[in-house]
């Protein structure tokens, strides 16, 4: 949107920096560019991210009646290193949209800031129209396949929910621009642990409560919290509903460690 | 007009003998044809509020807006040549779509007005260039800061105010704030006033027809920017009305 009308802007501004970048002076010739090969190729040709570095783990989401919920821990690893423990990784995006993020945080958080972006732009237009989850939903998939498409992946895996016309929607996308729909959708280990046991619960096709989804989704993060190493007890949840979303938490999962004493041989 | 500035008003880069720039004097009398344009700030909001005067039947209500969003919570309010005025929403939007970018938060009213300022005194400095038309009336309120308002001359000059206004009846409204105490004014009282304050300033033998537009920011509105909101908006104009029969009236008897 703001891309065009920079005819004068360039030359009032000659010699201040760009964005992370240095004042750059007429004469003093400081060479800024070395990037080490990951925004332009250098003498040993550019480099492309190939793993994540800061994670984050599972997130889970569900529909529910009327409404859309998504859980995640607080947890952001630095490899198998516990790092930043009370980090919110499930997002209010505006009243009708709900995100919740897996995978390199860095990435999370600077795509956020284009999102965020996007929501204002939306308010300037005064028209009282927002983005739907889809819209977003849709619009994540291109950002992904087209990196990934650089073969140079921004590290994500997404959960996205909300309000659509009145009706849930909730929907997953990753890394490869891969994406779809469904009543409850997983990330990461999630996908082996907290899946099921969702699915169990509305196996017979009966759609859950509110209050249901929210013990189910508590259910999960227990049983994460236990099993997956990346995990911890801490966790939050974005709930939309037709009136409007809210991020809850941080909640504690339940925990239990009398079994740990019959364990033997570790 | 004609006598005035010999020689010496057709470029922005030349002072007169007497230490003028007459092309900013010139963009000054553009903000004085324009509709009347008001600013206030109360205990915990602030209004924005626009006679804006209505050319031709022809035109859709909304047409030709003088109040915008600039950022969640950050309102411009225009005087002068719409045109020019966009165009400097345009680069207060940039300025804080560039904040925030950095920052990863809203942009400071101050440092917003400090920017949007610096770009339009940059226009009184070249020859190739006219100032801009416009006076710009900057809004914001947030939790922390409470409300704020500044308003950007042609000149490039801006201030802080509790209260302002630019256009036809700057004075006669300027004169109607001051008999005001905006430090304790509730979001009724504020929203209220500013109807009042722009249909009485409105010349009804000048200029005919006119539509109040109004926008407001405070706790109410969630933090939000909001233009034309209800309740609100309906307080504000029967408020007005109310201003106007009485005055009028008056004159009868």
């Amino acid at each position: 949107m703001y891309s065009h009308n920079n005819i004068f802007q360039t030359e009032l501004w000659k010699g201040g920096p760009s964005p992370g970048q240095f004042y750059n002076f007429p004469g003093t010739n400081y060479n800024n560019s070395n990037t080490g090969g990951f925004t332009a190729p250098d003498i040993f040709g550019s480099k492309r991210s190939s793993s994540p570095i800061t994670t984050g783990t599972s997130v889970i989401g569900v529909k529910f009646d009327g409404g859309v919920m998504i859980a995640a821990d607080n947890l952001v690893s630095y490899g198998s290193l516990a790092r930043y423990q009370d980090v919110q990784r499930v997002f209010k995006i505006n009243e009708k949209t709900i995100i919740g993020a897996g995978g390199d945080f860095a990435d999370f958080q600077s795509l956020k800031r284009s999102i965020d972006q996007k929501m204002v732009e939306d308010m300037c237009y005064q028209d009282d129209i927002d983005m739907k989850p889809k819209s977003l939903y849709n619009w994540l998939t291109r950002i992904l396949y087209n990196r990934r498409s650089r073969i140079n992946p921004l590290w994500l895996e997404m959960v996205v929910g909300g309000m659509q016309d009145g009706e849930p929607f909730l929907g997953h996308v990753d890394l490869r621009g891969r994406a779809y729909e469904d009543d409850v959708v997983a990330t990461g280990f999630g996908k082996h642990f907290a899946l099921p046991l969702v699915r169990e619960q509305i196996s017979n096709g009966e759609v859950l409560t509110l209050n249901q989804a929210s013990q189910v989704l508590r259910k999960c993060m227990e049983v994460l919290y236990y099993r997956d190493c990346r995990a911890i007890s801490k966790y939050s949840v974005a709930v939309s509903t037709a009136q409007g979303t809210i991020v809850q938490g941080p909640f504690e999962v339940n925990q239990n460690w009398a079994l740990a004493t019959m364990i033997k041989g570790y | 007009m004609s006598s005035i500035g010999t020689g010496y008003d057709l470029s922005a880069s030349q002072f007169s003998p007497d230490g003028r720039v007459y092309q900013i004097e010139y963009a000054g009398k553009a903000v004085e044809m324009s509709g009347t344009v008001i600013g206030m700030r109360g205990k915990d909001g602030i209004v924005l509020a626009v006679e804006k005067i209505v050319t031709s039947q022809l035109y859709e209500d909304d047409a030709a807006t003088r109040i915008f969003t600039v950022d969640k919570n950050i309102g411009i309010a225009i005087a002068g040549l719409l045109a020019d005025g966009r165009y400097i929403v345009d680069i207060a939007r940039q300025e804080a779509a560039n904040f925030r970018q950095q920052f990863e938060r809203t942009i400071p009213l101050k440092q917003l007005t400090e920017r949007v300022s610096a770009y339009v005194h940059a226009y009184t400095l070249y020859s190739a260039v006219r100032p801009f038309g416009v006076s710009v009336i900057l809004a914001s309120w947030d939790e922390e800061q409470g409300p704020q308002l500044y308003k950007i001359e042609p000149s490039g000059t801006s201030f802080g105010y509790f209260a302002c206004a630019s256009g036809k009846a700057e004075q006669q409204a300027k004169t109607e704030m001051e008999k005001l105490k905006f430090a304790e004014m509730s979001v009724e009282d504020l929203v209220q006033n500013a109807g009042k304050i722009i249909y009485q300033v409105h010349d009804e033998l000048r200029n005919k027809d006119f539509h109040f537009e109004m926008s407001l920011i405070s706790k109410e509105t969630k933090g939000l920017h909001r233009l034309n909101p209800q309740p609100w908006y309906d307080q504000a104009v029967q408020a007005g009305l109310a201003a106007k029969n009485e005055d009028d009236s008056d004159n009868e008897i």
